[in-house]
């Protein structure tokens, strides 16, 4: 199985993304999408990519409604900070490091996907040496408060997924 | 009394998106450095993305979503290949 | 738009109200290009149009042609996917860009390299 099919989550992604782009899931479009699918997860074995390992699925949809959650909460707010520029007294925007201890290389890729399309921060850089990655944040109100969002909120439960 | 409803959105949401792209187009042009150009080329391919599927939604004709999906295919691979040259460090202003 | 004259008025209402949110995000976002001071804040101003903005258009997508075509019509999520993971790999792209820059030049204050990078 794992010789014939090296990355079956990716084969499915590739597969059903043929089959919404064709509107069908006639045969041809079934074994044309198959073979493609194959095809792709051949290309990312020969690339020799690390492999995903991946646990605790249970905690995953609440993630993804809470990542859902974020997004709409931290849209009204960067919405307001540019409507009303002054606002609330005077903001402060900048750099942070936060030390991570997360090390699964598609946990850091998926930690750095929540954070930089939650309007409000952005992923720079990550020091895989150290483990620390260096964050910008829009309304840096308390260093500290940051930190514990990151690694309470969405570090914790990536690694239960990732690790 | 819903086409109505609907076709007076859709035209109002041209115009914002219409204005949005002034936005980006004007930052585009003023910069002040590349990164802001480049930030701005970014988003104006994302309205226009939206755009083409607003244009879908009026026209009733579902050959814009190709042209969306396309669109921003394009849009990534330039912002990432203009980031990288950025990256190189060889136009500095 | 005489195409829309068989939608039900709930669906055309959703459909107008999703469209014009995410069109003002948009406008919202690209406002927040011309108006925060400096390139790291503003490069927090375009998720709003990847994020909720392109959302909200896309879910009106779906919901529009669902509807007028009697069928599912799913294909959006493509383009939602697509903006997902790419939105935040461009971002990340040239947010470094810019800082790589930005500490060759040594002017606008930003944070030193990591030690094991120098």
């Amino acid at each position: 199985m794992r010789r014939f099919l090296p990355h079956p989550l990716l084969a499915l992604f590739l597969l059903s993304a043929w089959l919404l782009l064709m509107e069908s899931i006639s045969p041809g479009a079934v074994v044309l999408g198959g073979v493609l699918a194959v095809g792709g997860s051949w290309t990312l074995a020969s690339l020799a990519s690390p492999r995903a390992r991946l646990r605790r699925l249970t905690v995953l949809p609440g993630l993804l409604g809470d990542v859902l959650v974020e997004v709409m909460r931290s849209n009204y707010a960067v919405a307001r900070i540019i409507v009303h520029p002054a606002d609330g007294g005077v903001r402060r925007s900048g750099f942070i490091y936060i030390p991570l201890d997360m090390r699964a290389p598609y946990g850091l890729a998926a930690l750095a996907c929540i954070l930089t399309a939650t309007p409000g921060t952005v992923w720079v850089d990550y020091d895989s040496a150290e483990g620390t990655m260096l964050l910008h944040v829009l309304d840096l109100v308390d260093e500290a408060e940051w930190v514990h969002i990151v690694k309470e909120r969405w570090e914790r439960r990536l690694m239960e997924i990732f690790e | 009394m819903s086409a109505a409803l609907l076709g007076w959105a859709v035209l109002v949401t041209q115009f914002l998106l219409v204005a949005a792209m002034g936005c980006a187009a004007f930052r585009l042009l003023r910069g002040p450095r590349a990164q802001d150009r480049v930030l701005a080329l970014d988003t104006l391919y994302v309205i226009a993305a939206m755009l083409l599927l607003v244009f879908g939604i009026r026209t009733g004709s579902p050959h814009y979503f190709e042209a969306a999906l396309l669109i921003t295919l394009v849009g990534f691979v330039a912002t990432a290949a203009l980031s990288k040259f950025l990256m190189r460090g060889e136009v500095i202003e | 738009m005489t195409h829309a004259a068989e939608l039900p008025a709930w669906a055309a209402l959703s459909v107008a109200v999703l469209l014009l949110l995410g069109a003002g995000l948009a406008l919202v976002g690209a406002v927040g290009l011309l108006r925060l001071g400096s390139f790291y804040e503003r490069v927090h101003a375009p998720t709003l149009a990847t994020t909720l903005g392109i959302g909200c258009v896309l879910v009106a997508s779906m919901l529009f042609f669902s509807l007028v075509q009697s069928r599912f019509i799913l294909h959006e999520v493509l383009i939602a996917v697509l903006v997902v993971i790419t939105t935040p790999v461009t971002l990340m792209l040239l947010t470094r860009a810019a800082l790589y820059r930005d500490r060759i030049e040594g002017k606008a204050p930003v944070p030193p390299p990591p030690r094991s990078h120098r």
